[in-house]
């Protein structure tokens, strides 16, 4: 296992007290393998990545669980040490690359200086080696490229200068924040490709998250859809698009208009919204927009647990369908 | 029901010829004008009653513009626009306002285009209180069916915007462009900030009230997916120009514009079992609308692009499906 997340608990100090964000996330990455994490705002997929990479801010801190990357714990490890994997071994690409880059530094400027930080490359073999990099991203002209600020490029570009910057030090993980939401369709295609190309290419793992099930359809290996802070289904690609377990992944799937399909009258959609980190439900936290809440689900919080061989589901009914069944009908 | 096929009534509620909403690049001490942003460059649309066109593109392809210009948020350059059989492009504006309780907006983020200061009963009394709609127990009596219309709870009547999550605001939204009762809303990317599974409860509610009050909807989008839902009507925006326009099955099914064609494609596909399929991935950026390409702006990114492509405008040609290009496709 490249990275293993174990019972990850991430919180922040906020002005009304702690708030935990990220609740007991446990997952796996292996070599070369592309992790997908969906789910919609507030559910911490993001903040998942940023613990990860240990980048809380002041306010947040991991209060428990362990990061083991290739053996370490990251969750434990001095600061001075994580700086040299952030950026090194461990890569991340985000969804506004125009924040990402630093304005007043040319590009050429930024890609050095973390050519210098993480390799041995210096001066004019570390400037060498960044034009091939922006060659190997598809940038025309790259060598004019280095001389430009991040404010003259498009967002495809600058997005492609990010994977540029990201994949110099040769990661092996990179992790991808919503890489393509800010981008138009024609420009997202592109970049996916780009990634494909480069994943085969360098051989290093991916974790990317995004909200949308299209891009995961096209990219990942494996899927984690969260909710509410916590993983609610985990499973390879195939088996969460054709047999979704968890009631909320299943209305993700049905409320999403497919290009391809027959127009319907109605559109599936799930009532409510997600609810605040600060007001978590009882019982189960998708349990007040679940077409399927028993009085169980209102009781117990369930566990992720395997239903089947590599298919975990944090879901009663879908854990024992005998019984959450006779506890339904208890409840009517 | 709604019908792919125009509405029997021939008569368009709106209509737009030749509009061009240019904004001028002002340089230098003087700010002299030296060039021109051409957002929208002559184009020509009809809406009919009861009907729902779909306007999609990319970034920068004019099709909020030209929402904001049929509202005049934006002074049209140049070309005529008729609303309901009358000519609004020169009204003044005092005459305007009377019109526009006709035409209503939906903005794509909800968190900006309400007033932080006001309550929710304010948002929606002051509208109807400008334009004489409804006064007194009246007002009140008004202000809750929009809200049971919207789906808000009356209850919440006294509640500040902040207090509401990002569906719920854009209910109110859209509970405010109702209070006038109009005929025509234009809804600028009223989805594009939501997340999936409250795109859905919006989508849907879009349409209920369509079939209720018979409304006609401008809905400008970049989600293919929701445009494809909604619409029965669409047109495919390009650079300022619009190159195709047809009904949703015609635009889906046969695209006759590469453009479209090439916009379909990229569009990710949610069923990993077809991530195998080739697909047509455009090559570079959109270019500047400040100075389009010649002959047919789309050739410079065109797989099909000849040399008539680069040296003659296509026009939009063909009546019912229109494509504006030399060598349209054959599909279906």
């Amino acid at each position: 296992m490249l990275l293993e997340l174990k019972d990850m608990k991430t919180v922040f100090k906020t002005d009304r007290g702690e708030v935990t964000s990220v609740d007991g996330v446990s997952l796996r990455v292996g070599k070369g393998e592309t992790i997908g994490i969906v789910g919609e705002s507030g559910c911490g997929k993001s903040v998942t990545s940023l613990s990860i990479m240990r980048l809380l801010g002041k306010s947040g801190r991991i209060k428990e669980g362990e990061i083991l990357f290739m053996g370490q714990d990251l969750a434990k490890l001095p600061e001075a040490e994580l700086r040299l994997i952030r950026g090194g071994d461990i890569a991340m690409i985000f969804q506004e690359p125009m924040t990402s880059l630093n304005p007043v530094f040319t590009i050429g400027n930024q890609l050095t200086e973390a050519i210098q930080l993480h390799t041995d490359l210096r001066g004019k073999a570390a400037a060498g080696y960044a034009v091939q990099m922006l060659e190997k991203v598809g940038i025309p002209r790259p060598e004019a490229m280095m001389k430009s600020y991040p404010h003259s490029l498009s967002g495809g570009m600058r997005q492609r200068v990010m994977i540029a910057m990201a994949l110099s030090c040769k990661p092996k993980l990179l992790i991808a924040d919503e890489p393509t939401t800010a981008l138009d369709v024609t420009i997202q295609a592109q970049i996916l490709n780009l990634m494909k190309e480069l994943r085969e290419e360098m051989g290093a793992s991916i974790m990317l998250i995004t909200h949308d099930l299209g891009v995961i359809a096209e990219m990942a290996d494996k899927v984690v859809v969260m909710y509410a802070g916590q993983v609610v289904e985990e499973t390879d690609v195939f088996t969460l698009f054709e047999q979704p377990l968890h009631p909320y992944t299943q209305g993700l799937m049905k409320s999403i208009p497919h290009i391809e399909a027959e127009a319907e009258e109605t559109l599936a959609s799930i009532p409510g919204a997600v609810p605040p980190l600060t007001n978590m439900p009882k019982g189960c936290r998708f349990q007040p927009r679940c077409a399927f809440a028993a009085a169980r689900c209102q009781a117990e919080a369930p566990a992720l647990l395997p239903v089947q061989e590599g298919h975990d589901v944090r879901c009663w009914m879908a854990q024992e369908p005998e019984q959450w069944k006779v506890r339904k009908e208890e409840a009517v | 029901m709604m019908t792919a096929e125009y509405p029997a009534a021939p008569e368009p509620l709106l209509r737009i010829e030749g509009l061009k909403t240019y904004y001028p690049i002002k340089r230098g001490l003087l700010s002299r004008t030296v060039g021109n942003v051409r957002a929208v460059d002559d184009i020509t649309l009809d809406l009919y009653p009861g009907e729902t066109l779909g306007l999609v593109g990319e970034s920068g392809c004019g099709k909020s513009t030209i929402g904001r210009s049929i509202i005049r948020l934006e002074n049209p350059t140049a070309g005529k626009i008729w609303f309901d059989g009358e000519e609004i492009t020169a009204s003044p504006m005092s005459a305007l306002r009377g019109e526009r309780t006709k035409m209503q907006m939906i903005f794509q983020d909800p968190y900006s285009s309400l007033n932080p200061r006001m309550r929710v009963h304010e948002l929606l009394a002051e509208p109807m209180r400008v334009h004489g709609v409804a006064a007194g127990a009246g007002l009140e009596a008004r202000i809750d069916k929009l809200l049971d219309t919207v789906g808000i709870p009356r209850s919440y009547k006294q509640r500040f915007p902040h207090e509401f999550s990002g569906g719920q605001r854009q209910r109110i939204g859209i509970a405010r462009a109702l209070s006038l009762n109009p005929k025509l809303i234009v809804c600028d990317e009223p989805v594009s900030a939501l997340d999936v599974s409250i795109q859905a409860q919006i989508l849907n509610l879009l349409k209920e009230l369509q079939q209720e009050l018979g409304l006609t909807y401008l809905f400008i989008a970049h989600g293919l997916g929701a445009v494809k839902y909604i619409s029965s009507r669409i047109a495919v925006m390009y650079l300022g120009k619009m190159v195709e326009l047809g009904t949703k099955e015609q635009i889906f099914g046969s695209p006759r514009h590469p453009y479209t064609q090439a916009l379909l494609n990229a569009y990710p596909i949610p069923d990993p079992r077809k991530r195998g399929q080739e697909r047509i991935v455009l090559q570079g950026d959109v270019p500047s609308p400040a100075a389009p390409p010649s002959g047919c702006r789309f050739h410079t990114r065109c797989p099909f692009a000849q040399v008539k492509c680069k040296e003659e405008e296509p026009l939009l040609q063909g009546t019912g499906h229109a494509a504006a290009c030399h060598y349209p496709l054959v599909t279906g």
